[in-house]
């Protein structure tokens, strides 16, 4: 049996976020009074390098790397910039560690400050997650009146300030171009990289951007070692990974797991299974960047290559329970829906690519495809990944090629015999009453659109033109005389 | 500067460090298409914000395609331009990008000049595949000078660059997201009812028929043909050396003669020069310069020549809109005098009178139908037209002016000195006024009249000047951003200057965003400064105080610069405007 492992979300729900004395007795600040009295800036760097600790927002680059090139940069303003503007759809590992653990993100941007030479940071957080903002607001006033941020902290030439900046809500601001840009008060588009933030960042300056999940777990490496860590996950990628585990599952919530943690594990002895005793279909990971993952891959151990092997990707840890009764076109175009709302609109792959690509899906789904859909879907997709501008346009066809690769029969199902056997494209099933029908009228009442008509103890019929599909009629039919049948429309 | 090595389709090449892509299959004359990307070298602006992927190339060892515009040359890198990927996917960008606009290329304004048309055609794109919505947005034309019409921006933001980077306006930005992103103006306004100044930089920069100029070409062509008006043409500078670029010449070739000739085909009355004009403005100019100078008045004092520096004034300075001088620009000048003086003399009913100005810009579209330029209710310009909006009036009636022989204006107020002709670059109008001012102060002629420091392109011109022992400082700046620099040192008090010449377009009026397209190619734009040069220094005389007919108006109907009369006719006033 597999047991959570907690690192990230050590002191969630075990202290009070607004207690600084409970966070000290949980051994907090003293990684960075160890930092700051007993180990150079480099120490840090290569204990963060060794450790092999990977971005958890979503690329999973090496963050000591990242860390030892800001290092190198030789100028006097630097800044340390945390991407909590998380946006993945069912996400909120960030939002929990900063509402149960604000002082071990503090902690950690000044660990990371003293490492590469700055002296002031940024959290960019949503602006939806008033809470987090109000503990993290709380959390920076007393670390400061502690002395524990500030100027010369613990006593020591070292000085580091904290500032919070709200995101407006735009997916694309988790990219971290656009998050720079944002905060320098411009539109939050992506800019061509390179330069790096590392090299080139905030304000034109060297700036390391990592995410909260990424800087909670430096404290603990600080403390517990390089070798701690590594002795945790797999080779290459060591450590926990948080999920927001959602879905069709019976337990949903925040998990935290050893990398190399099988899916079947999470879903079987963690999620406790799917639920209403449905087989499950798949897990998508990685947000609107990730893929859909079939069950016969389910002892996948998961880490950052095993994904990506699998056509989808780490992301921020977003892991969606799909079962038998969900539509995976349906499930591609949802998340290529949420691309084309979220894209920034600056390069034209993304801008208008995606839309014609949702287009395209959108054809599949409504019975209007033909056979070239599949070959047209599949040559944009390759457009949009090789000539977006940044990682969001870059990853947005993912989900549509993963289930492309996993459920090619799905489409086909679509397109050639023009039905969904999950029954959830509209276009594709209609609603009709079979000869069994009593004339109870009950379906009748309870259509809100009034498009079933029949006499009472006659069989009622239907009017297909002015159904909504809404299913009401098949839900509250006593006597199983309504079928769910392929056909519409388009059909 | 470090060097580094790469192969572009397999050909070796060394550039400095930092060297685009683009730029280095440039020097190997490889050729890469751009839709987005722009370099205005001369004047220190790029746009390379790799927006529209069109010049993706592919590059070993990486993952996805790189936009050449933006990427710079790595040690070791080995670059294909044309490799099938390549061209499938730039084709592809070219298919989505015409699948979100208007199909109507045969009647659009830009037909035959746009940049995506070009590249469609090039890229035999002759099928989309890919087909779906189109964006809808409102047009605006509710102004003079420019036309928007955002259904066919490609979100290159060039406008952007120039309104924002260059001119610092700060007018056009992108909005919205997603399939809906566009430039616009913030909460999608109509360019009247912000602080636009109508300078036309995003007209000139705009690669398809987003941003055009509005024209009147038809209210002139209608005008020419009714025998009741006298039809009067009146020639900016600028116009005459880049007029014969739209007609195959080549940049910085001088067509006045031919120009004057084109005009009297297509049946204009009298075709004029505004150097008349740009003379009588430094007489007026002048004096009033002086007069600041002798009696303690407000210093400095800044040219009022150029319209959308004075809208940038009243909108972005409010408190220095005093400051400028009273004087009317050539354009307005030369109407209020062709309708009241000339008009009178020749015995004609000044409301019969059609005056129709040839400009290098599209603000004066703009400054003609600002309310107060008009005298005794009658305005003093009807109609602007530019330079390309000339040569489509000219090869729409079949007139190639190339083939013209030359003509000379007509007289009187076709008469200009060598001073008048430099208003058309940068620093011009600066130097016109020294050389009469050193006169006017000193009472000694002025014998080196060419004041070399203050001309220049290049942005902002300082230099001191002596006049018999009083010195005076005095600068020039052209681009709008380039003149809120130096406006904001005065404010400040970092600098003082007796006086200042704005030009709102970078260069000057040869850069105007009424003029010939650049395409980018600054070099151009130097031509056509070093044509007016050459066209003042073969003048027999090149002060604007010289000008007999000048002389002449001032004895039979304005006495002295400054009278009375001269303020009724020749000068003006600044309001203070709204910033938005």
């Amino acid at each position: 049996m597999i047991e959570q492992y907690r690192v990230v979300l050590r002191n969630c729900g075990v202290i009070d976020p607004d207690n600084l004395d409970d966070y000290i007795k949980q051994d907090g600040y003293q990684a960075l009074g160890k930092v700051l009295t007993e180990m150079s800036p480099a120490d840090v760097v290569d204990e963060i390098e060794g450790a092999g600790l990977r971005g958890r927002g979503g690329g999973g680059f090496p963050t000591g790397i990242k860390w030892k090139i800001a290092a190198q940069q030789e100028n006097d303003t630097k800044y340390v910039v945390c991407n909590a503007d998380e946006g993945d759809p069912g996400a909120f590992m960030d939002r929990s560690v900063i509402e149960g653990d604000p002082h071990s993100l503090i902690e950690a941007m000044t660990i990371a400050g003293y490492a590469i030479g700055a002296s002031m940071g940024y959290v960019y957080v949503r602006a939806e997650y008033p809470l987090a903002i109000e503990r993290l607001n709380r959390a920076i006033c007393k670390a400061k009146e502690e002395g524990l941020l500030g100027d010369n902290i613990f006593g020591t030439d070292f000085s580091f300030d904290l500032q919070i900046k709200f995101g407006a809500g735009a997916f694309v601001c988790g990219e971290e171009t656009s998050l720079i840009h944002s905060i320098e008060g411009y539109r939050g588009e992506p800019t061509t990289k390179p330069p790096f933030p590392a090299v080139e960042g905030l304000f034109g300056k060297p700036t390391i951007v990592n995410n909260v999940e990424t800087f909670a777990n430096v404290p603990a490496i600080i403390l517990k070692g390089k070798d701690w860590f590594r002795s945790i996950g797999t080779k290459t990628s060591p450590g926990t990974k948080v999920f927001a585990l959602a879905g069709k599952i019976n337990n949903t919530g925040l998990i935290e797991v050893p990398m190399g943690t099988t899916i079947n594990q999470i879903i079987n002895e963690i999620g406790g299974g799917v639920p209403n005793g449905k087989k499950p279909k798949a897990i998508q990971t990685g947000g609107p960047s990730g893929g859909c993952i079939p069950v016969e891959y389910f002892n996948t151990a998961i880490d950052y290559e095993s994904l990506k092997a699998l056509e989808s990707m780490m992301g921020s840890g977003g892991m969606i329970v799909l079962d038998e009764d969900t539509c995976i076109v349906d499930t591609a175009k949802f998340y290529l829906d949420f691309t084309v709302e979220e894209s920034c609109g600056k390069c034209t792959p993304c801008r208008i690519g995606n839309k014609r690509l949702l287009e395209l899906l959108e054809t599949v789904t409504n019975g209007t495809a033909d056979e070239n859909t599949i070959n047209d879907i599949r040559s944009l997709s390759q457009v949009i990944k090789d000539t977006s501008l940044c990682g969001l346009g870059q990853t947005s066809p993912n989900p549509v090629l993963s289930t492309l690769k996993f459920f090619p029969h799905e489409y086909k199902e679509h397109i050639e015999d023009k039905k969904c056997s999950a029954f959830v494209c509209k276009e594709l099933y209609q609603y009709v009453i079979n000869d069994t029908c009593v004339g109870c009228t009950l379906c009748a009442k309870k259509c809100p659109v009034n498009c079933i008509e029949g006499d009472k103890k006659e069989k009622h019929t239907i009017v297909q033109e002015d159904c909504i599909k809404c299913g009401k009629c098949f839900e509250v039919c006593k006597f199983n005389s309504v079928d769910r049948v392929p056909g519409g429309s388009n059909v | 500067m470090s060097k580094v090595n790469l192969t572009i389709n397999g050909v070796s090449v060394e550039v400095e460090k930092g060297t685009t892509i683009l730029e280095a299959a440039k020097s190997l004359d490889i050729g890469i298409p751009t839709l987005c990307y722009v370099d205005l070298e001369e004047f220190n602006v790029k746009n390379k914000v790799g927006s529209c992927r069109v010049c993706v190339v592919e590059v070993d060892g990486r993952n996805n395609l790189a936009p050449s515009c933006c990427t710079p040359c790595e040690e070791g890198m080995s670059v294909v331009t044309n490799s099938a990927r390549v061209l499938h996917a730039r084709r592809t960008i070219l298919q989505l990008l015409l699948s979100d606009h208007p199909k109507e290329c045969l009647t659009c304004k830009k037909s035959g000049e746009c940049e995506l048309q070009d590249l469609a055609s090039e890229y035999r794109v002759h099928e989309i595949r890919y087909e779906g919505e189109e964006s809808s947005y409102p047009t605006d034309r509710a102004n003079k000078s420019i036309y928007r019409d955002p259904n066919k921006c490609i979100m290159c933001r060039r406008c952007e660059t120039a309104c924002n980077d260059m001119q610092k306006v700060g007018v056009l930005s992108g909005t919205e997201r997603g399939f809906d992103a566009v430039v616009d103006t913030a909460t999608h306004r109509a360019l009247a009812d912000t602080h636009c100044t109508f300078c036309g930089q995003c007209v000139s920069v705009c690669p398809t028929g987003a941003l055009t100029a509005i024209s009147y070409n038809q209210d002139i062509i209608e005008a020419l043909a009714d025998p009741s008006k006298v039809v009067i043409a009146q020639t900016a500078p600028a116009v005459r050396v880049a007029i014969g670029e739209e007609f195959g010449e080549e940049p910085g070739t001088i067509s006045t003669g031919k120009m004057v000739a084109a005009l009297k085909k297509l049946n204009f009355d009298y075709v004029f020069d505004t150097d008349f004009a740009a003379d009588l403005t430094i007489m007026e100019e002048a004096h009033e310069m002086l007069e600041r100078i002798k009696t303690g008045g407000e210093l400095p004092i800044l040219t009022s020549c150029c319209p959308a520096w004075v809208k940038l004034l009243e909108h972005q300075f409010p408190e220095m809109v005093k400051i400028p001088s009273s004087a009317k620009s050539p354009q307005q000048m030369f109407g209020a005098v062709t309708k009241h003086y000339w008009a009178k003399k020749m015995g004609v009913d000044p409301h019969n009178v059609v005056v129709v100005s040839i400009m290098p810009c599209l603000a004066k579209k703009y400054e003609c139908a600002r309310e107060e330029m008009k005298c005794d209710d009658i305005p003093d310009v009807d109609f602007v037209v530019s330079t390309r909006e000339l040569a489509v009036l000219l090869k729409e009636s079949g007139i190639n002016m190339s083939n013209l022989k030359e003509q000379e204006y007509d007289n009187p107020l076709g008469e200009s000195t060598g001073a008048a002709v430099i208003f058309g670059a940068a620093g011009g109008v600066l130097e016109a006024a020294l050389r009469t001012a050193y006169e006017w102060f000193t009472g000694n002629e002025l014998e080196a009249v060419d004041f070399e420091m203050v001309r220049g392109i290049d942005g902002i011109r300082t230099a001191e000047v002596d006049l018999n022992g009083t010195t005076i400082r005095v600068a020039q700046a052209s681009g709008l951003g380039n003149a809120r620099a130096l406006l904001n040192k005065i404010k400040k008090g970092e600098e003082t200057f007796h006086a200042i010449e704005i030009m709102a377009c970078p260069g000057g009026c040869i850069n105007g965003g009424g003029q010939p397209f650049i395409h980018g190619d600054t070099s151009i734009i130097k031509k056509r400064q070093q044509a007016l040069y050459e066209i003042d220094s073969n003048e027999e005389i090149r002060k604007s105080h010289e000008n007999p007919m000048i002389k002449k108006l001032y004895k039979e109907w304005l006495g002295t610069p400054g009278s009375h009369e001269a303020h009724k006719y020749l000068h003006t006033e600044y309001f203070e405007r709204e910033r938005t």
